[in-house]
């Protein structure tokens, strides 16, 4: 693949205080590319997935979406006004581990929100819009429902039409399954697997390294704050190259492709 | 005990303790609605990274937290006027006293109601590219309120029963109108009885409306 990328990260780095949690990270992301992020606990990939969207500020690099770079720099120093980073973060959806549906709305309403507050769209418009993407994942009957009341992979699901509402360019999942009972995993990783035939750009954080293999274009395995080993499913899971890849993948176990 | 109970004298004054009762239910009103407008500046400032905002604020919560109700109102009555070189009718003084440590304890709960929300709720909304302001309003506030109720109403309560001081700035509130009644009639026992019953059905009936309004806005949980 050798089009344009459309998300693009140069020389990132992020401390938590001391902590030198990611240390120069160059990365690539083209349209339609599916990278799967592997590593330890703790390793950084959720940081580094919300540096992406900006729920981490970065600490020093860039991050270009489509062609521009993100943040305004004046006289050596870079902001991020705010409304830019709105524009960025509907442009990527997110997908959380603990879901984060807003409790005190309807189903129907947790999808609407953003259509309705961010992008302005009319109600009955924004409901028309949020009926179908429900009904992608699943969950028409549920409309009414409170989110408390439901499952946690209906929860999930959820998540997932409130994300793909926003008709994001980039699709963002930070262990999406890793807070479900193990009975309710399939039904959400059958709903990113549909997206991916959908042919849609994603980034998925993940301990599902079976999932990893079938779904992935490019996995990564991070470690120490960098991208130790980037490659195809095949290449980095089935013939790492590097021993701490090895290590890594020996530790998880037998994993079932 | 071979005491006489005989209701008749206070009865006959029934009117005098009814405007005490309306002139309590005002004095606490008005205070409640300041008291909010003084908690939600002195939160708003509590929530500011700024220093010179948070500071003082947390200097005023602190002193009204830590001084009992009564000097407040004798401050306000026979100390303020001192200093402004103005005077202040027993009113005015009462219910300054009263919507400020009202405003002092209402901004510890603005302020708790919205720090108890998740950090996934901010993330949930900025994910989506709301503004800070629209997931205020949109995300946290609804939710936090939810949350404040209850404390909320149990400081009310607190605010209604402290309005009994404001008979020692000869404010014509129940209490007060109550030692008036039993100055002509000479019968506290009757004259005290029947006050209290009288607030225990205002704090009665009150706390009847709040739980109505509590089970309406947190429907959800
Ligand atoms: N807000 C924060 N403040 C301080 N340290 C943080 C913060 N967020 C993360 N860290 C630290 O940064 C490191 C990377 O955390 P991160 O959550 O990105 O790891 P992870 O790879 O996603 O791990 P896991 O698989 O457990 O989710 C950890 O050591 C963590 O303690
Ligand atoms: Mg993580």
């Amino acid at each position: 693949m050798a089009g344009k990328p459309i998300l693009e990260t140069k020389a990132l780095h992020k401390r938590f205080g001391d902590h030198h949690v990611l240390r120069g990270i160059d990365f690539t992301v083209e349209p339609g590319e599916r990278v799967a992020i592997i590593g330890g606990s703790g390793s950084g990939k959720s940081t580094f997935l919300r540096c992406l969207n900006f729920m981490e500020t970065l600490s020093e690099g860039e991050v270009w979406l489509d062609g521009t770079r993100i943040g305004v720099e004046r006289k050596g120093t870079v902001t991020y006004p705010e409304k830019q980073l709105c524009q960025v973060r509907e442009r990527l959806g997110m997908v959380f581990q603990q879901f984060n549906l807003f409790p005190h709305m309807s189903v129907l309403d947790n999808v609407m929100e953003g259509l309705v507050t961010v992008k302005r769209m009319s109600r009955p418009e924004a409901r028309r819009v949020a009926e179908a993407e429900l009904a992608k994942v699943g969950l028409s009957e549920k409309h009414d429902a409170w989110p408390g009341r439901l499952s946690g992979g209906q929860q999930q699901r959820v998540a997932i039409a409130r994300a793909l509402s926003m008709q994001p360019e980039i699709l963002l999942f930070d262990e999406p399954t890793s807070s479900l009972d193990p009975e309710l995993v399939g039904e959400v990783l059958r709903v990113i697997k549909q997206l991916a035939e959908e042919g849609r750009t994603m980034l998925l954080v993940t301990h599902e390294l079976g999932f990893a293999y079938h779904f992935a274009t490019k996995v990564i395995f991070l470690a120490h704050g960098v991208f130790h080993e980037v490659g195809t499913p095949d290449e980095v899971l089935k013939n790492p190259r590097q021993a701490r890849t090895q290590d890594f993948l020996r530790r998880f176990g037998e994993f079932a492709f | 005990m071979d005491y006489a109970w005989d209701f008749g004298p206070v009865l006959g004054r029934f009117d005098m303790l009814a405007l005490g009762l309306l002139n309590t239910v005002k004095i606490a009103a008005v205070s409640i609605v300041l008291g909010v407008l003084v908690g939600l500046v002195l939160a708003m400032m509590r929530l500011s990274s700024r220093r010179w905002l948070n500071v003082p604020a947390l200097v005023f919560i602190e002193f009204y937290r830590n001084t009992p109700p009564i000097v407040h109102f004798f401050w306000f009555f026979y100390a303020l006027p001192v200093m402004l070189a103005i005077s202040l009718n027993p009113y005015v003084a009462a219910v300054l006293a009263l919507s400020t440590q009202s405003g002092a304890f209402y901004a510890e709960v603005f302020r708790g109601g919205i720090v108890s929300i998740e950090r996934g709720q901010w993330e949930g909304g900025r994910a989506l590219g709301m503004t800070h302001s629209a997931l205020m309003r949109r995300i946290i506030i609804p939710q936090a309120i939810a949350r404040m109720v209850p404390p909320f109403i149990e400081r009310s309560f607190e605010l209604l029963k402290t309005t009994a001081l404001a008979s020692t700035l000869a404010y014509a509130d129940l209490l007060y109108q109550a030692m008036m009644v039993n100055a002509e009639t000479f019968r506290p026992l009757e004259v005290y009885t029947t006050i209290a019953l009288m607030y225990l059905v205002l704090l009665v009936t009150a706390s009847q409306l709040a739980r109505l309004a509590e089970n309406r806005l947190t429907a959800y949980q």
